[in-house]
């Protein structure tokens, strides 16, 4: 009989180690708490930085094209203008003078692509440090914030 | 006697080690089998990665539908379907209120039972699941690309509408019965002469190939039975539909007692193929009526209410050889169709078996005219010539079989709360397993089909009692999920279903997710008062309906300042969402309006109605959390007494 009561015994205790074992590995799995990383302070030209996103090579014509432009004001009138202004800041920046301050290759990554950008790419950061709302994605296609872009030079 | 003690004492604290453990995994019940570990895992759904399975479960007495994912048994949406439902606005905005338009005016309530998803060639397709709403007849169409109600059918001549919705294998007609037997056309009648007056209509109503529409193409008026429950027959009984009857006893009063009389109730067999050729023949007759159509458009975001006029109906008499009567014992509930078609099982509720009558030998019997007389001029067929087998069950109170892709079946037992597992063909019962408790439906994704996916199945409980921690006398229906990839099944979870889920219908996700639509184009907004951009923003009166045309984005409307509007006045606001990214829906609440607030998609736009009724300046805000600047929001309406002579004026920043 005392073999019986023993054996339940070594069971209940088998039982409760296996169930410690397994609190024990589900702790050492969790997840490892992130590396921190030290950003470097980096010093680049706006106008060589082309931003994250899909687009890495635009080539602007010596002449606008009016008529792309036009598609352009129009795309632009329906999914940007309710934050932005073309000649004042408003929601977000006024888009006057762009392609003075930055590639027309951000440009349009910033359209296509702003989730990523205002978090990785150092000049959408500090916009968004600064006007708070983030660049809302209104997913344009590729054709269309092309057209916007041809837009923005005619301000 | 001692040591007997002793070895008790040590086996509960094994127990009890046991139990704790399974605790510490984050599962708690009293079943045995609930505590092995890897039950843990079979329903366990990592952070961030998906179920298998979409279930769409009927919300019973709340109206709706719901969605969960198994095996995790995670509610993703209620879709709100013949109820108003304020989390959104549905049956609140301008554009829904037609949705529960009907005969009898608005009617913003039903009860939804048994949800079926539309088929091609017998397999689930995934384009869309139908609902039947059982207290003001109404058949819905949902879409499953927007998860949106687009359409809901009155169903007229029709009471408690039960023996619904349930589809044909290429979603050519969703089907109809009435629970209730009423006089067609309604009349001044005394109730106790039920007996021959009254008829139960069951509705045929066919869905467009393409858009999914709906139509009424015919009802064939029966016997004044009660049409409980139905099924399609399936591949080699395509062209049938089965539906099984009580109260053929046809009293009209104290049914639990006076409709439990005869030994045998019938399951009415219906070759529709034979009565759509009859009336695509010119065959029926037309009958005046009055029923509501209402379908929404997802362009104009816009449902419209049509009220039919006409019906065609179809006397079992005119189409002979059609119908036939296959007698069931004890008052059958559920009429279930096996997957290859050949069976169909009355689940007789106040029995313990359950009775399997052969298609081929129906056929037979047909054409052999083995008849035991008729009702009402429709042959009975002999039972023992129909009579595939009985399942001898042990159980009590079958009410629902299911069908997995091994050749078993799955029946539920209210009164014995458990399913029981059997062969189909041999009809030996292989497991049973307790439910908790007193099970009604049962469902296994693609089990109404010929393709089942037996993987799960889900037991849809009555009585919740102990199962989770108690909320007060009312507490959410609770579900028990089983793995029945084995030979025996496996209880491996229990979650708790919103409102009073009958039935429920799954589908593998990978046949939907893919469709699952992220947002409305703007540039597809059909809307008569939407905005595609803000210049178009603007306030115009007429008479005392004042029209706000607004546009929202993270985190302005435009406009947000409005003047000129007076006590006395209706205001709408249509407000247009220009967002064009997934999952950024914006709200709007409005104060003292006497409705509900509007959860307005991306791309979407909606309309409420707002009376002022006092002088002052009144603020509207979002109300769904957009942005960082979700509490800036917001903005102001400023109300004029009635006799003021202030203009209509709007701005935003200034502008």
């Amino acid at each position: 009989m005392k073999k019986v009561i023993l054996s339940v015994f070594v069971l209940s205790l088998a039982v409760l180690v296996s169930c410690g074992d397994k609190t024990k590995k589900d702790s050492t799995e969790a997840p490892k708490e992130e590396e921190v990383v030290k950003e470097e302070v980096v010093e680049v030209d706006p106008m060589q930085n082309k931003g994250i996103g899909p687009i890495t090579s635009v080539t602007l014509a010596a002449e606008v094209d009016q008529e792309l432009a036009k598609k352009g004001a129009e795309v632009y009138k329906q999914m940007c203008s309710a934050c932005h202004k073309a000649e004042k800041r408003f929601v977000g920046p006024a888009p006057k003078g762009i392609l003075e301050r930055r590639s027309p290759e951000w440009v349009m990554n910033m359209i296509l692509n702003p989730e990523v950008m205002v978090k990785e790419d150092p000049i959408a950061k500090a916009l968004l440090a600064e006007y708070l709302s983030p660049m809302s994605n209104q997913n344009l296609t590729e054709d269309q914030a092309r057209a916007v872009l041809e837009y923005f030079r005619t301000l | 006697m001692k040591s007997i003690l002793k070895i008790m004492t040590l086996l509960f604290s094994a127990s009890v080690l046991l139990s704790s453990c399974g605790n510490n995994n984050g599962k708690s019940s009293g079943n045995n089998s609930a505590l092995n570990s890897s039950n843990a895992e079979k329903v366990y759904v990592a952070p961030g990665e998906y179920d298998e399975f979409y279930a769409f479960m009927s919300g019973g007495y709340s109206g709706n539908l719901t969605v969960y994912g198994l095996p995790s048994g995670r509610m993703f949406k209620e879709i709100p379907v013949f109820s108003q439902f304020p989390t959104t606005g549905y049956g609140y905005s301008e554009e829904t209120k037609p949705m529960l338009n009907t005969s009898f005016g608005m009617v913003p309530w039903d009860d939804s039972h048994h949800p079926d998803i539309s088929q091609t060639n017998g397999v689930l397709d995934g384009r869309w699941v139908f609902i039947n709403g059982n207290n003001t007849p109404r058949i819905a169409r949902i879409s499953l690309k927007t998860f949106e109600t687009e359409e809901i059918i009155e169903v007229p001549n029709s009471a408690g509408n039960h023996s619904s919705s349930f589809i044909t294998e290429n979603t050519e007609y969703v089907v109809a019965g009435t629970r209730f037997s009423v006089p067609v056309p309604q009349a001044d009648l005394p109730i106790n002469e039920y007996k021959g007056k009254f008829k139960g209509a069951l509705s045929f109503i066919s869905v467009d190939k393409e858009t999914g529409r709906m139509g009424i193409k015919f009802q064939i008026l029966m016997p004044g039975f009660n049409y409980d429950l139905s099924h399609p027959g399936r591949d080699k009984s395509h062209g049938w539909f089965f539906f099984t009857t009580y109260n053929t006893e046809e009293a009209n009063s104290l049914l639990e007692v006076n409709a439990s009389q005869n030994d045998k109730d019938f399951i009415a067999a219906i070759n529709w193929k034979k009565i759509e050729e009859y009336v695509n023949n010119g065959g029926g007759t037309k009958m005046p009526a009055n029923y509501a159509h209402n379908v929404y458009d997802e362009h104009t975001h816009t449902a419209t209410s049509t009220m039919e006029k006409e019906v065609l109906t179809v006397n079992p008499a005119d189409v002979p050889g059609a119908i036939y009567f296959l007698p069931t014992p004890k008052s059958p509930h559920g009429c279930d169709v096996t997957p290859t078609g050949e069976y169909i099982i009355g689940n007789g509720k106040l029995s313990a078996d359950l009775t399997v009558h052969s298609f081929s030998k129906m056929l037979d019997a047909i054409e052999n005219k083995k008849f035991d007389g008729d009702a009402y001029g429709i042959p009975i067929l002999k039972y023992e010539d129909i009579l595939a087998g009985v399942v001898k069950s042990g159980g009590l109170g079958p009410l629902h079989t299911e069908f997995d892709d091994k050749g078993n079946a799955y029946t539920t037992f209210f009164i014995s709360s458990e399913v029981v597992k059997w062969k189909i063909g041999t009809w030996e019962v292989i497991d049973r397993k307790p439910t908790y408790y007193s099970v009604g439906h049962l469902m296994i994704p693609g089990g109404n089909s010929r393709k089942p996916f037996g993987k799960y199945v889900v037991a849809m409980n009555k009585i919740t009692k102990d199962r989770y921690l108690p909320t007060g006398p009312e507490l959410e229906h609770s579900a028990q999920l089983y793995d029945i990839s084995g030979e025996k099944m496996e209880l491996i979870y229990d979650f708790p279903t919103h409102g009073e889920p009958h039935y429920a219908a799954g589908i593998p996700a990978d046949l939907i997710k893919g469709n699952s639509q992220k947002i409305y184009r703007l540039d597809e907004n059909k809307h008569p008062y939407a905005i595609t951009s803000p210049d178009q923003a603007k306030v115009t009166r007429n008479g005392n309906e004042v029209h706000i045309s607004m546009a929202m984005i993270r985190s302005h409307f435009t406009p947000d300042n409005i003047e000129g509007v007076k006590v006395g006045d209706k205001v709408y606001f249509h407000i247009t969402n220009h967002e064009q990214d997934f999952d950024v829906p914006h709200g709007f609440a409005m104060i003292g309006a006497n409705n509900s607030e509007l959860l307005i998609m991306p791309g979407q736009t909606k309309t409420l109605t707002w009376e002022p009724k006092q002088v002052g300046v009144w603020p509207f805000y979002c109300t769904d959390f957009c942005s960082a600047l979700h509490q800036e929001m917001q903005g102001y309406v400023r109300v004029s007494p009635a006799n003021s002579d202030i203009e209509l004026s709007w701005s935003l920043d200034g502008e």
